[in-house]
């Protein structure tokens, strides 16, 4: 069970950190919920792991799982579900504003949703900034 | 118990939401809420400070839960202190706000900025590590909201960003409570304290990586050096009068630097602490010469007040690094500093975009001055507190072995960050319309631009409101405050690192729970539950709070009332669903 619930966690974060280094709002997002989903199912653990023990009192309950960290995953997707939401509306309202969804701050006003056939949106993107820069410096 | 202690929670709690949902179409009267509530939690936050002057240590037990099982608030002289100041920051940033019309240009301004005093007076407080993440989320959560207050394009885009690096940021805060929990099975900070000390050797491994993860989380807070990236852009992008609020969220995560590599990971502790001690030193000079070189180099006005305040916050870390007595209490002093600084260049940043850009409008001769003023408070040149706080750095770090590295940089970068200043002021302030063929515009990617030119159309007569004069002039008033009472001040501040270094008179302040003749030692020689067992597989250990009360060594009749709540209410429902299946 210990090594199920690791590898777990472990595939869940390193999916998470892949999909929050992409350049879109999109991946970013789910990338971000999968990590929370990641940091709940360690949470459980830091308790240790127990198979059929209630975690609150009873006169006749012997063993007892750890009542903490479910107190603290249930606090912590109230969090993240909260933060999630909030996080969609604020890249929704970036889309709309600006007509792209990059995360990073290359803004350019070709950097439409349509990216050019065969040119790499990201190179397309610095290229047209330096190109503004230089003009700014001249 | 003194109730007051919660006060500058509860307050902006139950006003915030008042004001968003009842006035929320009515501004005046959100206006008049906003002030009274944060002069109010100023009052509060004074009336705090003074109690907590007398040097002992006040502990408040919400719903008079025992100390390790229950949440606790704790006033001590470095809460106290930064509980005011974030009272007073609200208050200037609040009357700034009303006085330029900023939350005029967006919904709830003044409710998020509540709810953002409340966040931060919150971590303040709080004695536990999970409520610290809770209030951390909170003030995050407002901030959110204040940083694209406004709107724009520009803006929403750096929101995103800082929306998602603090969120990834959280994840890591909750990995890193999660391991320590793992390891000391607790997560009140006096109790992990006292359970560090007697830390297993096998187990202190996992304890440094939680200890390094909360490191880590907390940088991203302090904007320390591999992961102060977050910060120009943020802070550039953001409405100004909300950077100058922002000034003191930086702050936050020096202080839980300060507070838990202290109190829990004490360097008492021997090798764990000094650990810390020796990958953060670098880390803050490499950050001040970051943000020295940003103040040198950084397009457009806001930019480089934002790079500044990264400088700021590696001098800050520099003081607070080694971990000692007369650092902790230079950075004490450098924090009240810091923030008013902070606070006083970005309101004086707003007042100059408000004025319309280079060679349009020139701003006036008053304006000038405030960023004058705020500039050498910010880089440390004599007249003001700034220079005598970097003299206390540079007094506390003397001895230090790497003092010839520190007094270099901060030397150098104070030298460097005027040179930054004088550039940036010289050009907004004396320079004359564009010649033909040479352009003064800059990119794009800055905010300022579009505001200032949207802001010089519109004014006809481009004089700031006498009121956002006079609250850019407060943070000033604070900075030439600490300056004369310089003296009082660092004696204050001294006082609070000695208290700060003083662990057992928080530990047991916190533990004792009412005069109860248990010891902090006992409680913590009582661990039973324990961690040992939570990795046995399927033999779990048992609820602490049985455990706590069962060696007998003293139990009070409050942790016996407190753990077995209402026990002849159990058996009813259990046996209920037993008759259901019958």
């Amino acid at each position: 069970m210990e090594l199920l619930v690791a590898s777990a966690i472990g595939v869940l974060t390193s999916a998470g950190l892949y999909l929050i280094l992409r350049l879109r709002t999109f991946p970013v997002i789910i990338g971000l919920s999968i990590l929370s989903y990641a940091v709940n199912v360690f949470l459980f653990s830091t308790g240790g792991l127990s198979l059929n023990q209630p975690p609150i009192y009873g006169p006749e309950v012997e063993n007892y799982a750890d009542p903490l960290p479910q107190a603290l995953v249930l606090t912590a997707i109230v969090i993240s579900f909260g933060m999630t939401a909030l996080a969609v509306l604020i890249a929704l309202g970036g889309f709309l504003e600006t007509d792209t969804d990059r995360i990073d701050m290359a803004l350019d006003e070709d950097d439409r949703d349509v990216p050019d056939p065969g040119a790499q949106p990201g190179v397309e993107a610095k290229r047209d900034r330096s190109a503004q820069e230089a003009g700014v410096l001249q | 118990m003194n109730h007051w202690i919660v006060a500058p929670i509860v307050l902006p709690a139950i006003l915030a939401p008042i004001m968003a949902l009842a006035m929320r179409h009515d501004l005046v009267l959100q206006r008049v809420f906003s002030l009274v509530g944060t002069i109010a939690t100023l009052l509060i936050g004074i009336g705090l400070f003074l109690l907590a002057g007398g040097d002992d240590i006040s502990v408040y037990r919400l719903g008079d839960w025992p100390a390790p099982f229950g949440i606790v608030l704790v006033l001590d002289r470095l809460s106290a202190m930064m509980v005011m100041l974030t009272s007073a920051l609200g208050l200037i940033v609040s009357a700034y706000a009303i006085g330029s019309d900023w939350d005029r240009r967006g919904w709830h301004f003044h409710p998020l900025l509540l709810f953002q005093v409340m966040g931060v007076n919150g971590a303040f407080l709080t004695g536990d590590a999970f409520n610290l993440f809770v209030f951390f989320e909170v003030l995050l959560i407002a901030s959110y909201g204040l940083m694209i207050h406004g709107g724009g394009g520009v803006r929403m885009r750096a929101g995103i960003q800082y929306v998602a690096f603090n969120l990834a940021g959280s994840t890591l805060f909750l990995f890193a409570l999660g391991t320590l929990y793992a390891v000391t099975g607790t997560l009140n900070m006096a109790d992990m304290a006292v359970r560090m000390a007697e830390l297993d050797p096998g187990k202190e491994a996992l304890a440094m990586v939680g200890a390094t993860l909360l490191l880590v989380v907390f940088a991203i807070k302090a904007a320390l050096f591999p992961v102060q990236f977050w910060l120009p852009g943020t802070y550039a992008n953001a409405p100004a009068p909300v950077a100058a609020m922002f000034a003191i969220m930086t702050k936050v995560g020096a202080y839980a630097i300060l507070r838990i590599f202290t109190l829990v990971f004490a360097p008492a502790l021997g090798e764990v602490g000094y650990f810390f001690s020796d990958i953060l030193l670098p880390a803050a000079l490499v950050t001040l010469i970051v943000g020295t070189l940003g103040t040198l180099g950084g397009i457009g006005i806001g930019r480089i007040v934002a790079f500044s305040v990264v400088g700021s916050m590696g001098t800050l870390m520099i003081a607070i690094a080694p971990f000692n007595e007369a650092g902790a209490a230079a950075a004490i002093y450098y924090v009240a500093h810091s923030t008013f600084a902070t606070a006083a260049l970005f309101l004086a940043v707003d007042l100059i975009r408000h004025r319309g850009e280079v060679g349009e409008v020139k701003p006036s001769g008053l304006v000038g001055a405030y960023f004058f003023a705020g500039a050498i408070a910010m880089a440390g040149m004599p007249p003001l507190s700034g220079f005598i706080g970097k003299l206390l750095i540079l007094d506390a770090s003397a001895d230090h072995p790497l003092a010839p590295w520190i007094w270099g940089i901060i030397l150098a970068t104070s030298i460097l960050t005027i040179v930054g200043f004088a550039r940036e002021g010289s050009r907004v302030f004396w320079k004359t319309a564009p010649t033909p063929g040479e352009s003064l515009k800059e990119p794009e990617i800055e905010i300022e631009e579009q505001e200032a030119q949207a802001a010089s159309r519109a004014v006809t007569a481009p004089m700031p409101a006498p009121l956002s004069l006079v609250a850019a002039a407060l943070p000033l008033g604070m900075i030439v405050l600490l300056t004369i009472f310089s003296g009082p001040a660092f004696r204050y501040a001294e006082a609070t690192a000695a208290q700060l270094f003083e662990r057992e008179a928080y530990i047991s302040a916190v533990l004792d729970y009412e005069g109860s003749a248990k010891r902090p030692a006992e409680i913590g020689a009582a661990k039973p539950y324990g961690y040992g067992d939570a990795h046995d597989g399927g033999n779990a250990h048992d609820g602490p709070e049985d455990e706590g009360g069962e060696p007998g060594l003293a139990p009070t009749e409050e942790t016996e009332t407190g753990t077995d709540a209402e026990p002849p209410a159990r058996p009813v429902l259990q046996v209920a669903p037993d008759q259901g299946g019958n």
